[in-house]
């Protein structure tokens, strides 16, 4: 017997050319991606097995077992449960439940099937999340006795999440309501009506019967009044999405590939759009263009390559490119933005909380990001938008996501590859979110970084320096503006380009609209931060003089700055002392309960752990304080040719 | 100019993506290397994904000191022409006590030699995350498992409490201890393996090819004599026959089939009309129900 699709083979000696005819034929097939959905028991994991059992892809071996099998756990009697061969997990079968989603492979003559069988039950959205992020249709089940339910409903609108477009609505179990078209018409009806909303391309309704067969492979003699295709028919004819050659390139680097001193690649697979060794490229967060000298391969140098292989490029300079970002067509840029719009699958027991900080993971991207604003959840049943404080199990809500450094990326609706992330708990590591990137937010949509001809380096190089933020932290009237000051005045003597940030100065203008809030201190460090980066970025040495009480946000400073360009020192002041010395009289004020969220009073302040220099200021002359910084700023070459005999005080 | 990808190439995009990830994201990977020729396809992926740089990664084959002589000298003779990093363990206590599956069933022997063996290599050179071949088509369980299949710092799988696995987006995460298997022809069938094999010409052990061999019938399957620790029971014969094998493993343990088939197109061509999946050969898989997904949570491949 020859299984569908497939040639007859005679013994005969021309095996090999029909063999090689086979594979040809084989490779001409496209193929098909697609998902089983809906509610518990709707049938899902047997009309698989049909399927799979009609198609003749299930062997002997696999028939015995599972003839045994079912005896043992079917729900069908005597007959075989076809559900029994996909619900592959001893838990699975014992409770007569899908947990996770299987994949299956079967093909016809026209084409080559991947399905995901996912499970029904709310707990287990997730895994249908999961095997609807990478397919191209949905097969929606329905009990015909049940009609559309909650599951019917919140599979669907996942899937219109997720971006797929066609929706075969599979009314199974027809058998049990006598074939009824007005039972089939009326759910039909009910799908139709609160699936316009959802964006599907096509709707197909399909009446059938996976336990018995009636419209799976072929049209059925117990609904003549049924004259649309049968599922397979369908699922061989349906149109694919075909590579739009029409989008703009994206190459996301995975790998960089440097064997040895001669050779340098970036390894990845085309998201979008293609590329020719010649074509301006351009690296999408530096902003820096280059050209395509060679697309390398094991079999040899390509010509042109394009969506969804998995190349390696060379490029014709030395440029700056690493994991993460992304070789880009340059009149068609992604966003790159530290803060975006989203739509989020939460996926985990404990809610999604705004404010909480994640590990953001696009294909090739790592960052650190916080949410920072649930602007409201989607209810499943009725798509309204319900203001909400957090994300639970299951639950989808769009939301605003800040991330530590920018990200490349574009819009989820026009590149699935590049709009897309994961939410990675911190703690135990697991996938505890899923999202969907709508658009950049404010400032930062537009903006692309222009890369510059005078650089950094040549900046500080015509200085006679290395740039450096040299951050002074530690209590209020500890004394770190006052040593600042001298160590300014003392490099300002040897010719050093320098700038002090104080703390109270800044207030005064850029930060004026800060108060003492945990909130506003957090906002205020993220601000200096970001002004002693541009200053640094102008060769200068740069002097911070703030409180900055907490670990947090120092981070954050020396994260935004490249490596060894941040010096942290520790002042080191006893509070009683500062207390004491209180060249402001604030301590006295703070003490008295007339000053709130006073660092040291009532206010934490996080001790630096691993200070670059750790200053103990009881008994010890600022002077020499001074003199500490000035070393620190020697080991470290920020300053060099100098002669310390010839600084004044 | 974009031309869309026939099915094969996009299964061979998939796995050097996979591959390239693994490489970039883990510091110490391992690619488990067992010989048959999904190891071989593996194997030619990996030189693929890194070309023009070798794998950045060393080579494990777990040796149960039953594997068929053919297989042996098969991997020497690859890894010599590929210049990859080859490192063989066996479980040295399982030697010591004389594990075998003729003395002591195929469970046992299974387990000490092959997913103990296994975990001890693991935990010896610390890997963080070891590449398989198992392909979803092969046996109900693999058909639920994700692509990057955690584990435990006891190298254990939890089926019913599996990673979300989104998109190409790959969660490759580990605590210290903890690791990751990960199989990148999951979404590969046998047919695409041998149709992949034949376009791309890839070396496989010469078991796969029908030639006469001595073999046994014991307990309805073909046992290929390989060495003398195999003792002929009572009213067994040793027949030479022409046969090949669709899976390779320890030879006690797999079972031949009859086959004139000689050359690559003979294979398709009997896989297509075969009425048997390519597990049928396998003993391990038939102890009881569910072995598969047992053994898989113990920490088996």
């Amino acid at each position: 017997m020859s299984k569908l699709g497939q040639i007859e083979i005679s013994p005969a000696a021309s095996a090999a050319e029909e063999i090689n005819a086979y594979m040809a034929e084989q490779e001409k097939k496209s193929l098909l991606r697609f998902l089983t959905c809906g509610s518990v028991d709707d049938g899902k994991s047997t009309l698989i097995g049909r399927l799979l059992y009609d198609t003749k892809l299930i062997f002997e071996d696999q028939l015995a077992a599972l003839t045994k099998d079912s005896r043992k756990h079917g729900t069908n009697g005597e007959d075989i449960d076809f559900a029994l061969l996909v619900d592959g997990l001893e838990a699975e079968r014992e409770q007569g439940i899908t947990i996770d989603v299987a994949y299956r492979f079967f093909s016809t003559p026209k084409r080559k099937f991947i399905v995901a069988d996912t499970p029904g039950h709310e707990q287990y959205t997730r895994n249908m999340a999961t095997g609807a992020s990478t397919a191209d249709l949905a097969i929606v089940l329905v009990d015909a006795r049940q009609g559309i339910l909650r599951q019917t409903r919140r599979h669907s609108f996942i899937a219109s999440l997720l971006g797929i477009r066609n929706i075969i609505l599979a009314v199974n179990k027809i058998d049990l309501v006598d074939y009824s078209q007005d039972v089939f018409d009326k759910i039909v009806a009910d799908y139709q009506e609160f699936a316009s909303k959802l964006g599907f391309k096509t709707i197909q309704a399909i009446p059938l019967s996976a336990r018995f067969g009636d419209n799976v492979i072929g049209p059925s003699a117990n609904l003549p009044w049924y004259t649309g295709p049968a599922l397979l028919q369908h699922l061989e004819n349906v149109p694919l999405e075909i590579a739009d050659e029409a989008r703009p390139f994206r190459f996301p680097v995975q790998f960089v590939n440097r064997p040895n001193l001669d050779f340098r690649g970036f390894s990845g697979t085309i998201a979008s759009g293609s590329v020719a060794p010649g074509d301006e490229v351009v690296v999408a967060k530096s902003g820096k263009s280059s050209r395509v000298k060679r697309i390398v391969t094991w079999d040899g140098d390509l010509k042109s390559a394009g969506e969804g292989e998995a190349v390696t490029i060379v490029l014709d300079d030395e440029i700056e490119v690493s994991r993460g970002n992304m070789l880009v067509a340059p009149d068609a840029r992604p966003d790159v933005a530290d803060q975006f719009a989203a739509n989020v699958v939460w996926f985990a027991e404990h809610a999604l909380i705004p404010g909480r900080s994640y590990i953001l993971r696009t294909e090739t991207d790592q960052v650190t990001a916080t949410i920072t604003d649930l602007k409201y959840r989607i209810d499943i049943n009725s798509f309204a938008q319900e203001a909400a404080k957090s994300l639970d199990l299951n639950e989808v809500g769009v939301v605003n996501i800040s991330t530590q450094v920018p990200i490349a990326f574009d819009a989820y609706k026009s590149n699935r590859s590049t709009g897309s992330f994961i939410l990675i708990d911190r703690l135990t590591n697991a996938t505890v979110g899923a999202g969907m990137i709508d658009f950049a937010l404010r400032r930062a949509s537009n903006v692309h970084w222009q890369a510059l001809d005078v650089d950094k380096a040549s900046r500080a190089a015509q200085k006679d320096q290395k740039p450096a933020v040299v951050w002074f932290t530690g209590l209020s009237g500890s004394g770190k503006s006052t040593i600042a000051n001298l160590v300014e005045k003392r490099l300002s003597s040897l010719g050093k380009h320098t700038y002090i940030l104080d703390g109270d100065n800044v207030r005064h203008g850029l930060n004026r609209d800060l108060g003492f809030t945990e909130e506003d201190r957090v906002e205020n460090i993220r601000r200096v931060g970001e002004v002693a980066k541009l200053m640094a970025d102008a060769g200068l040495i740069v002097l911070v003089s703030f409180i900055s009480p907490f670990a947090s946000e120092r981070r954050m400073v020396r994260e935004l700055l490249a490596e060894g360009e941040f010096l942290e020192i520790f002042v080191d002041t006893p509070f009683e002392e500062c207390a004491k010395r209180d060249p402001k009289g604030l301590y006295a004020k703070a003490l008295r309960g007339e000053i709130k969220n006073f660092t040291g009073v009532d206010s934490p302040y996080e001790a630096p752990d691993n200070p670059e220099l750790h200053l103990k200021t009881v008994g010890r002359t600022t002077e020499e304080l001074a003199s500490e910084v000035e070393k620190l700023l020697v080991e470290h070459g920020i300053i060099f040719n100098y002669d310390q005999s010839s600084w004044s005080i | 100019m974009t031309k869309n990808l026939t099915h094969l190439q996009r299964l061979e995009a998939e796995a050097i993506h996979i591959f390239r990830e693994v490489a970039a994201t883990f510091s110490n990977p391992v690619m488990l290397y067992s010989i048959g020729k999904d190891s071989s396809v593996m194997l030619h992926l990996a030189m693929k994904a890194f070309y023009p740089a070798k794998p950045p990664f060393p080579f494990l084959h777990v040796d149960s000191t039953w594997k068929f002589k053919e297989m042996i000298a098969f991997r020497d003779s690859e890894a010599q022409r590929l210049g990859f990093d080859l490192l063989v363990h066996s479980n040295q206590e399982g030697i010591e006590q004389g594990i075998g599956p003729f003395t002591h069933g195929s469970n046992t022997h299974t387990h000490i030699m092959k997913t103990v063996a296994l975990r001890q290599a693991l935990d010896k050179y610390g890997f963080d995350a070891a590449f398989g071949g198992a392909r979803r088509d092969e046996e109900k369980s693999r058909a639920k498992e994700r692509i990057f299949s955690f584990r435990n710092a006891q190298h254990s799988w939890d089926p019913k409490n599996q990673r979300p696995e989104m998109w190409k987006i790959y969660n490759t995460r580990v605590a210290k201890g903890e690791s990751i298997r990960v199989f990148p022809i999951s979404n590969w069938t046998e047919l695409d393996i041998w149709q992949y094999i034949m376009q791309e010409e890839i070396p496989i052990v010469p078991l796969y090819f029908a030639a006469r061999r001595p073999v046994v019938e014991r307990d309805g399957m073909l046992i290929m004599r390989d060495d003398e620790r195999m003792q002929l029971l009572p009213g067994e014969v040793l027949q030479q026959k022409m046969v090949r094998f669709r899976t390779l493993g320890c030879y006690p343990l797999t079972g031949a089939v009859e086959s004139g088939a000689a050359t690559l197109p003979e294979i398709v061509s009997e896989m297509l009309v075969s009425r048997t999946s390519e597990r049928q050969g396998r003993m391990i898989d038939k102890d009881e129900a569910g072995s598969m997904e047992k053994k898989k949570r113990e920490g088996y491949f």
